[in-house]
């Protein structure tokens, strides 16, 4: 097999595995705050998507330049939907959180399918089939661009958790929670922003992913799981985890496809996912309970 | 000198048309038009109208929508559907067959896609309840020996071979004599069944000039086929051939000029996708040239005209040849359980199964024979065309007595 072959599809999988991080960052950060697994996470960028394709039809505007205000918009719906929808489940059983946003999940993709219909959509950008060439190697340019989105992201999230007080703060609930009552937090209220902060970083990932894929309202539970498996291979509630588990799922993909069989990539990450299982129950850099 | 005629008034104007529409469907064939029934004919549309087939099984029921209003005036027979979405799912075709049949349908038509429709297949036998299959073609369907089956439609060994002779005859036209070729095909039971198609008649096809030096199955439902492609491209073959679904069609053309891949061309020996609108759509210029060998409409046939008129009645705006394929297979599986019903007189399953066994229908829309079942339920002879897309539109190009363009091969986007 050529080297040149294997090397592209290397870089294409960890291309791949970083916008795969960056989807999977905002259900590592609420899961890590929260103590809430987001089962609405896929159904979420799904509508960050769709977003995006209205308003490149409305106003023509590229999904580059809509980031920051979709990121923007879900950070608000992102908070109220913690303040008022999941803030009073945070005390009861795991299985009651667990159906709460099964069924927001439902509904999101039901509403999508009754506002759009079950046709795939897309946005058209010039540069969205453009690569680059250095050497034998090519780059898709748009993976390049949401890879380094995801970084991008990622450094702001580290920045924000370690720099700021609100962040600060945040991570102090995490942490302990009763203590963080103690010392007169405002628990709900840095709970909803994480909630926030997490929709956000969900937003991103929807405004990278319409440049890679075409979106239909059923696309939301395969990304909803797929994040999923990231977290639980990198650890729930670590960010460089659920960067590194993507990048791990994105190039166990790519190399199973490229040495074994194309049509079987996908049972490699589940592969990956039981072995951490097996002998990383906590994920790769996720703290033992 | 002759007193100058008065103008029509719009209500004789209605009048001579309807004559003239009687007196055209008359020509059809079909005996004893337009006379009144006095029961409805039940039929359970089953078809994927979401999901990732949820464009063809929507195309598809625009077929079925036209059925009843083009029915009546043919057979007299009221026509009453039961629609019914399968969501690309196996399990949900099986319990919506069910429920279809719970809540009285006669018949049972669909559902496009070979998986679901196996499911289909196997409650329409448990439960004695007709299925006139529209467009799926796994051939284990038909040789099951179930009683209550039929299939207008070709199996996968008839689109394979008669896929891969329009491939040499389009060789042949174009004068070209490619070495090579790298197959790509999506693993479900459709994609499966034509490759194991494929497989079985290359040894067979002398007179093809390639051999095959890779075959790539991908998932159709796939979220990158980024590595598909890369393996393609390194096989160095001269064309690709493809059997594909819509979504991953034009996943895997973008992966194509992503990766600066241009082969001699893209040819299907029988699949969707690369002739549907969407393909057209969302791949703009890069949809040009792609060629899917295909049963097809017969553009000269009245009915098709028939269809047509009523189809753009039905979707002003939409273009006819996107839609004809799906349009013309659902419209046609309606049609025939509606004959054998006015021939039955009778809505015993039985008796109705009995009666689709016996259809002979020589005025067809679709390209091929007359429909008439075999012993497993079989329309045997059912042809296929070369369809190349060409000016933003799929165009048939072969064979050349129904061609309405010259074939381009190789693309003009390909470098040696």
């Amino acid at each position: 097999m050529p080297l040149e072959l294997v090397v592209n599809v290397a870089i294409s999988g960890v291309l791949t595995g970083l916008v795969y991080g960056l989807m999977a960052l905002g259900l590592s950060v609420i899961f890590g705050v929260v103590r809430v697994v987001n089962f609405a996470h896929g159904e979420m960028m799904t509508i960050a998507m769709y977003a995006v394709v209205v308003l490149f039809a409305a106003l023509g505007l590229d999904p580059l330049l809509l980031v920051i205000p979709i990121a923007a918009a879900f950070f608000g719906f992102g908070y109220v939907l913690q303040a008022g929808l999941i803030n009073p489940f945070i005390t009861r059983p795991e299985h009651s959180q667990f159906l709460l946003l099964v069924a927001i999940g439902l509904i999101m993709v039901n509403a999508l399918l009754v506002i759009f219909g079950p046709d795939a959509r897309n946005v058209q950008v010039d540069y969205q089939l453009e690569s680059f060439a250095i050497g034998p190697i090519l780059f898709d340019k748009v993976r390049v661009i949401a890879a380094g989105a995801a970084l991008a992201t990622s450094a702001a999230l580290f920045a924000f958790f370690k720099l700021t007080l609100t962040g600060k703060a945040i991570r102090a609930c995490a942490d302990n929670h009763l203590g963080a009552l103690v010392v007169g937090l405002n628990v709900k209220h840095l709970y909803a922003l994480t909630f926030g902060v997490g929709a956000a970083c969900v937003a991103v990932a929807g405004c990278m992913m319409v440049l890679l894929v075409d979106v239909t309202p059923v696309l939301g539970p395969s990304y909803t799981l797929l994040a999923f498996v990231i977290v639980i291979v990198g650890g729930l509630g670590s960010m460089p985890g659920a960067l590194l588990g993507g990048v791990l799922i994105g190039m166990s993909e790519s190399l199973a496809g490229l040495f074994i069989e194309p049509s079987a990539k996908s049972m490699f990450s589940f592969g990956l996912l039981i072995l951490v299982l097996l002998f990383r129950p906590q994920g790769l850099m996720g703290r033992r309970a | 000198m002759t007193a100058p005629s008065k103008p029509r008034s719009p209500v004789r104007r209605r009048v001579i048309q309807a004559a003239a529409a009687s007196a055209a469907l008359t020509t059809l064939g079909f005996p004893a038009i337009v006379r009144a029934q006095s029961k409805r004919l039940k039929v359970g549309v089953l078809l994927p109208r979401s999901g990732y087939q949820g464009f063809i099984g929507q195309s598809c029921q625009k077929g079925a929508d036209l059925a009843p209003g083009v029915i009546k005036q043919m057979l007299g027979v009221d026509v009453e559907l039961m629609n019914a979405d399968t969501e690309t799912n196996v399990d949900v075709a099986r319990t919506r067959a069910e429920r279809l049949i719970q809540e009285g349908a006669n018949v049972l038509v669909g559902a496009f896609d070979s998986g679901q429709t196996v499911a289909i297949a196997q409650v329409a036998e448990q439960r004695g309840t007709p299925l006139v299959i529209n467009i799926a073609a796994a051939p284990q369907i038909t040789e099951q020996g179930y009683k209550f089956v039929f299939r207008n439609f070709q199996t996968a060994r008839d689109i394979v071979g008669n896929g891969l002779r329009l491939t040499g005859d389009l060789f042949h036209a174009t004068n070209t004599v490619p070495r090579t070729a790298v197959f790509m095909h999506v693993n479900d039971t459709f994609g499966t069944a034509v490759s194991r198609g494929i497989a079985a008649a290359m040894p067979h096809m002398t007179q093809l000039p390639f051999k095959i030096v890779d075959t790539i199955s991908y998932d159709p439902a796939a979220r990158d086929l980024t590595v598909e492609v890369s393996k393609a491209k390194a096989s160095n073959a001269d064309f690709l051939m493809l059997v594909c679904r819509l979504n991953d069609a034009i996943a895997l053309r973008r992966e194509m000029v992503k990766q600066r891949w241009n082969p001699m061309g893209i040819i299907s020996p029988g699949s969707p996708g690369m002739y549907e609108e969407q393909y057209f759509k969302t791949l703009g210029k890069f949809s040009e040239y792609s060629i899917s060998n295909v049963p097809w409409y017969n553009p000269r046939a009245e009915l098709t005209h028939v269809v047509e008129k009523a189809f753009q009645k039905q979707n002003p705006g939409e273009k006819f040849p996107f839609h004809g394929l799906n349009v013309g297979f659902t419209f046609e599986a309606i049609m025939i359980a509606a004959d054998a019903f006015k021939r039955a007189g009778s809505t015993d399953p039985k008796t109705l199964a009995d009666a689709i066994r016996q259809t002979n229908i020589p005025r067809k829309m679709m390209l091929g024979a007359p429909i008439k079942f075999n012993a497993k339920g079989q329309v045997e002879g059912i042809g296929s065309a070369c369809v190349q897309n060409l000016k933003g539109l799929p165009t048939v190009v072969l064979p050349a007595d129904a061609a309405t363009a010259k074939p381009v091969f190789p693309a003009p986007y390909y470098k040696a």
